[in-house]
């Protein structure tokens, strides 16, 4: 689900942004860096690809409903996740210039939600952790719909939390939670299916297409308990933050955003990004005296009439907080067990 | 197949209003691209329950609808298309907040209701600027102007990319999705199984694609780099185009136009 630009503030949409170009240069470099100039042409006609494929719809039997390719998913698996992150942030910026899906002020909250949770997320930890190095047939399926499933609860996640923290939107965020997780949910498993049916129908045809050749670092193989423990990490340490800046000033809501987005989620191999974040955020920063000192101001100003600050928000965050970790939990669980039988 | 095609006849539409040769069209797109970043975000910057400072903003995509010479029907149908979303979460404003702010003679407004029709006004005030700003100054030209600005060669090359091979894909999908139409009566062959045959081929027809492209890149001297022709000078009138709308803009967030013309016709009636 696409965020828009009419539903966040630009305290919000401007850390987004700093937090996805960020992103964006330190996988352009890392591309740039590792991969031959194949990937180019391949990752353009990808992109496209990804247009072409969400207008096919499939049909969901016993429901009247349709399902069609989400992106994220199959395009870590066929290229690696980070010329994937690439594609889908320029396929989310050709959809917010011509079809005005999200918007211009929300492309940066769009590209991490459906770009950075699929390809740094559920692809390494949970794709790659089911898959493995050798996939079967049922793993391939299992480890698309768990990642499928996780990488858009993040998502939804992510844009419940947006939302909240711009205050442009009303909704409170136990409330707006309780809607959109399990619409996500819904929409994860019908995502997982059909990423699943696709890569087998690759992995028919062309197996090549699916070695892990030029794959670098991320795929390391990560244990499950590795994987919920980071998950119940980032779970308690999102809610506790992002609830007590909930109440304080904008600066630290921006901080608080950067650190739990764009740090506490990239998990350990990438000690280089976090002390190089600001210089690189500094290098790549789009208009860096334009906007956004502006934005700043603007901030400061829009924050201190923030309705919604009183105690009971750090009190609806931390509740939140314990929803999606017991749920996450749940999946966690449903994961293991499954993955036990896969091995068996 | 109609809606696949009408989509990328869509697509195809804005280019060519992109290739007008109005006022607006000639500036730098980068001149364009600023102005369209500082009026959404200070649009955003408004407090939710202020509705009436956000109505002056209007001022400006008319201005360029108007100058641009650009369809209005043709933009409102794209708008009606990422409407719902919006409907979604603002529709639930008026439920939650019914606080009343406003008193328009015995007749009372919520809160919420403010908070909704403030979220709906900035929704087309946001989307017309993307939408104005894509049909006034044509894909490439933004992709160059944002590499101009700072974002790395890759990504605008990949912009491009993506953006050329849209056309070309959205062409093969909808021949795939013909052709099996054709083979197969109205409901069937609509199932995940032959769902992902289809997207399947696609994607190999895609690799081999991008295989003949590197082909064709490397025998016209290729060398991994990717180099983007800019032919825009940033002169006078860009440097006069951003600082006045800015200007403007600025005048708008701080004084409430709206509240003062209705003070002034006030005073005229009394």
């Amino acid at each position: 689900m696409h965020m828009a630009d009419a539903l966040i503030s630009p305290a919000v949409g401007g850390t987004m942004w700093a937090a996805s170009a960020t992103l964006i240069g330190y996988n352009a470099k890392k591309v740039q860096k590792n991969l031959d100039d194949r990937t180019a042409p391949l990752m353009g006609v990808l992109g496209a690809f990804i247009f072409a494929a969400q207008m096919i719809n499939f049909s969901i039997p016993g429901t009247g409903s349709s399902g069609h390719l989400g992106g994220g998913m199959i395009l870590a698996i066929l290229l690696g996740p980070h010329a994937a992150f690439l594609t889908m942030a320029s396929v989310l910026t050709i959809q917010a210039l011509f079809f005005a899906d999200g918007g211009l002020l929300a492309l940066g909250c769009n590209i991490f939600n459906l770009g950075f949770f699929p390809c740094f997320i559920a692809y390494p930890f949970i794709y790659k952790t089911i898959a493995g190095n050798s996939p079967t047939k049922m793993r391939i399926t299992i480890g698309s719909i768990f990642a499928a499933i996780i990488g858009l609860q993040f998502g939804s996640v992510a844009v419940v939390l947006q939302t909240v923290f711009s205050g442009i939107s009303e909704l409170p965020f136990v409330k707006f939670l309780f809607i959109m997780q399990p619409i996500h949910l819904a929409i994860g498993i019908v995502e997982g299916f059909a990423t699943a049916a696709v890569i087998l129908f690759v992995k028919n045809a062309r197996p090549e297409l699916l070695e892990p050749d030029s794959h670098v670092a991320l795929q390391k193989k990560v244990s499950i308990k590795t994987v919920l423990a980071g998950i119940i990490g980032i779970t308690i340490l999102t809610a506790a933050v992002f609830s007590w800046f909930a109440s304080t000033n904008p600066d630290g809501l921006e901080w608080s955003m950067f650190h739990t987005s764009g740090m506490e989620e990239l998990e350990t191999p990438k000690k280089d990004l976090y002390s190089s974040l600001s210089s690189i955020q500094e290098k790549t920063a789009i208009l860096p005296d334009y906007g956004f000192k502006k934005e700043d101001s603007e901030a400061t100003e829009s924050v201190e009439t923030w309705p919604g600050v009183d105690s009971g928000t750090s009190l609806s965050g931390l509740l939140g907080g314990l929803i999606i970790f017991l749920f996450i939990m749940g999946i966690g669980l449903g994961l293991k067990k499954k993955k036990k039988k896969a091995a068996s | 197949m109609a809606a696949l095609e009408s989509a990328f006849l869509n697509l195809g539409h804005i280019e060519t209003l992109a290739r007008k040769q109005s006022k607006i069209h000639q500036l730098d797109p980068r001149a364009k691209l600023l102005t369209t970043l500082i009026f959404i975000i200070t649009v955003m910057s408004f407090n939710r329950y202020d509705l009436s400072g956000v109505i002056p903003f209007f001022l400006y995509p008319v201005m360029i609808l108007i100058i641009g010479d650009l369809p209005l029907i043709y933009l409102v149908k794209r708008f009606v298309i990422v409407l719902p979303f919006i409907l979604f979460i603002g529709i639930l404003n008026p439920i939650i907040d019914q606080n009343i702010i406003m008193k328009i003679g015995s007749f009372s407004i919520s809160g919420g209701w403010v908070s909704f029709f403030s979220i709906l006004i900035r929704a087309v005030l946001t989307v017309f600027a993307a939408l104005t700003l894509i049909a006034t100054t044509g894909f490439h030209e933004i992709c160059i102007a944002m590499e101009k600005i700072g974002i790395p060669n890759l990504f605008a090359a990949q912009l491009l990319f993506v953006y050329r091979y849209l056309f070309v894909l959205i062409d093969e999908a909808s021949r795939m999705v013909r052709a099996k139409s054709l083979r197969s009566f109205s409901r069937k062959g609509n199932g995940l199984k032959e769902w992902s045959s289809i997207i399947g081929h696609l994607i190999l027809r895609t690799v081999d694609r991008a295989r003949r492209i590197h082909l064709a890149m490397l025998s016209r001297g290729f060398d991994g780099e990717i180099r983007l022709a800019h032919k825009y000078v940033f002169q006078l009138k860009d440097i006069l185009y951003v600082l006045g709308w800015t200007s403007l803009f600025m005048l708008m967030r701080i004084f409430n136009f709206s509240i003062l013309t209705g003070n002034i016709l006030q005073k005229l009636m009394p």
